[in-house]
């Protein structure tokens, strides 16, 4: 078990720069992931903790040895890999036990060592087979289990599910947190998985292009998004955004045609902001009932359990989640209502969040 | 796309069957006529109907040309400069594909030369080398006047002398020398996945490690490849073996067969000719029949 400490870490290659500075404390023991869109930098900075790139500014450092200049094998980090790594021309066994036979260690502890681990992850049958006569969860496990063997202080995984069938994913998921939970090793997973970053999270990081955006547990991740990027990126679908601009005794929505009383807070007349409303927090209620506001209906999306309900709003965009027993008809009206509460504000220029207002209810324009 | 016609079928097969029998022909020949005896072998033209000296030809060709030894020094040959190739282009190209280093392009590109200088164009340097190993560098002392004043200060006169001609590393060393097992290597490794790699270093092997533990092993099928061409290549070479073997106790099974043309005015020993030739086919035969399955899958590379 290790703290990883990272103070501003940059990595540049030739031309362009692709993590800027990046800061993070990770308490030994944590379960730590971090999400973000393709190239926002996430696997790179996982591989700098990892030593497979050369960090380019900054430090990290693990239990508090800056490791900035060790090779990997010297940091103490196993890694689980996307495609798994395994290598093909050895058995389940010569896999899991290859860091212990480059180690030196005896084969008889090596054998005892894989058992013990094989038993773990429920590979024993399967201690003999090449990769290749697996199956994409076991290969997972072999994975996991070549990572485990090592007792590391700290495990790194890079998108280690995104080749499995969306069902092994959620068996795999689980398997992964039951396990952190059995070890309590320091823990950093990467992924673009929303769901899965929620679920595995102690605490998630949110990257964009380089940057971390936000670091907090899931829940507060969701509830207080500390920027427009994530509160769209987080959730799905994705939070509504309506463009307001702040007026004497409140705000002006899409383009004036809405309006909503709020507090302006020390906000200059005229400040552009973004409101956004999460799907789940509208509900829908009859056309014309006071304080909801009037919609179109485009799309109903069946998800099963509920609906994704998407309106037209003076031309704007708009979903609705709901698990009520609704079915409008596309091109029926429809009110939407939701409790000020759940309203969050985003600067427009810096698309940083704005915890000054004070919501009313909407009320529609004249 | 795999079209299933019955007329294109038959035509492909048409196809297959004359390249066949334009493969196979010259061997028939060869053998019909290492079975007759010295007068029906050189009736116009010859029968096509197998004679009965076979065995007898086989046994005069063998002592004759003292196949004994001389077959045995091809195998050395052959199987050294396939077992050198390997190893050399291994390496070569793992340096290549594998490392970052100043001047690795520069040789890449020096490597890359030696494919437009096959040893038939460079034979007469190549030769100098040989018959003094050392020679390029007593050149370059004696330029440089280092021989001069080693003269001078100590009193012993420079004179470097190492001869590979008339040995087994005189055969086999210039015929490794070349690039195209590096290619094949190379070709090769950069098909290995680059997580592979990041794993073994994860795990803790070094660079000599993962290329002994993990590349090694999963170029099996290249190296059975690379092998089998070679040796058939190194047990071919005619040219090189002829120049530098002076001494018989080193001459090759294909320089030997000269022994077994009859000459002009001499008797036309045909039947013998034919019968050494079948005896000196045969052992690169057995390597291809051999390696048939892992050479095929080294050249074609789909391993899934």
């Amino acid at each position: 078990m290790a703290s990883i400490t990272i103070r501003d870490v940059k990595k540049s290659y030739a031309k362009s720069q692709v993590v800027h500075g990046v800061d993070l404390d990770i308490a030994s023991g944590e379960f730590v992931v971090i999400l973000g869109p393709s190239g926002c930098g996430k696997s790179t900075l996982l591989r700098m903790i990892a030593g497979l790139e050369d960090i380019s500014g900054g430090t990290i450092a693990i239990d508090g040895i800056v490791v900035n200049k060790l090779e990997p094998r010297e940091r103490g980090c196993a890694m689980v890999f996307q495609n798994y790594a395994l290598y093909p021309h050895m058995s389940v066994a010569q896999n899991i036990g290859y860091s212990l036979k480059v180690a030196g260690v005896p084969a008889a502890e090596r054998t005892q060592r894989i058992q013990a681990v094989a038993r773990t992850l429920e590979l024993e049958h399967l201690l003999d087979r090449k990769p290749m006569a697996l199956s994409g969860g076991q290969r997972q496990r072999v994975a996991m289990g070549r990572a485990m063997i090592r007792e590391p202080k700290v495990f790194l995984f890079d998108e280690p599910l995104s080749n499995l069938d969306a069902k092994l994913r959620v068996q795999m998921r689980s398997e992964i947190r039951k396990l952190h939970r059995r070890l309590n090793a320091t823990s950093v997973f990467v992924t673009h998985d929303q769901v899965e970053a929620m679920t595995l999270a102690d605490r998630l990081v949110v990257m964009n292009g380089g940057r971390v955006e936000q670091v907090g547990t899931p829940g507060e991740v969701y509830s207080r998004p500390a920027s427009r990027f994530v509160a769209t990126f987080v959730g799905a679908p994705a939070m509504n955004m309506l463009e307001g601009t702040v007026e004497l005794d409140g705000l002006s929505l899409l383009g004036g045609s809405r309006r909503l009383a709020v507090q302006r807070a020390g906000l200059a007349v005229g400040t552009q902001v973004a409101v956004g409303i999460r799907p789940e927090a509208v509900r829908l209620v009859a056309p014309g009932t006071a304080g909801a506001l009037d919609a179109t209906v485009d799309l109903v999306e069946e998800l099963g359990a509920g609906r994704v309900i998407y309106v037209d709003l003076d031309g704007a965009s708009f979903s609705v989640m709901t698990s009520e027993a609704v079915h409008p008809e596309p091109g029926s009206t429809v009110g939407l209502r939701f409790s000020p509460d759940d309203l969050h504000f985003f600067s427009s220029d810096t698309g940083t969040r704005i915890e000054v207002f004070k919501a009313s209810v909407p009320e529609p324009a004249l | 796309m795999v079209e299933r016609t019955p007329f294109l079928n038959f035509f492909t097969h048409v196809i297959l069957f004359v390249g066949f029998v334009l493969c196979i022909a010259p061997f028939v020949v060869v053998t019909i006529a290492a079975s007759h005896n010295l007068k029906d072998v050189n009736d116009v033209p010859m029968s096509l109907l197998p004679g009965s000296d076979f065995w007898l030809n086989i046994k005069t060709a063998w002592t004759t040309a003292d196949l004994g030894p001389k077959l045995l020094n091809s195998f050395i040959m052959a199987a050294g400069v396939a077992a050198g190739k390997v190893m050399i282009s291994a390496l070569t190209a793992f340096s290549i594909v594998y490392f970052r280093y100043p001047g690795r392009t520069f040789i890449f590109w020096l490597i890359f030369v030696t494919l437009m200088l096959p040893l038939e164009v460079r034979i007469v340097p190549t030769y100098a080398v040989v018959a003094n190993v050392l020679s390029p560098y007593q050149t370059i002392l004696d330029l440089t006047g280092l021989s001069w004043l080693i003269e001078k200060v100590s009193g012993v006169q420079v004179s470097l002398s190492l001869g590979l001609l008339n040995s087994y590393s005189g055969l086999i060393l210039p015929l490794i020398a070349t690039a195209t097992g590096t290619f094949l290597y190379r070709q090769f490794f950069l098909t290995v996945p680059d997580e592979l790699t990041e794993a073994a270093r994860m795990d803790g092997a070094g660079a000599l490690r993962f290329f002994i533990d993990i590349l090694l092993p999963l170029s099996r099928n290249n190296m059975a490849a690379l092998g089998t061409i070679m040796f058939l290549w190194a047990w071919n070479q005619y040219l090189w073996p002829l120049l530098i073997t002076t001494d018989q106790s080193h001459a090759t099974a294909v320089t030997e067969l000269k022994q077994l043309i009859p000459n002009v005015g001499g008797i036309p020993e045909w039947n013998i000719a034919m019968a050494g030739t079948l005896i000196v086919m045969l052992p690169p035969l057995i390597v291809v029949v051999a390696m048939q399955r892992w050479f095929v899958r080294g050249l074609i590379a789909t391993e899934k």
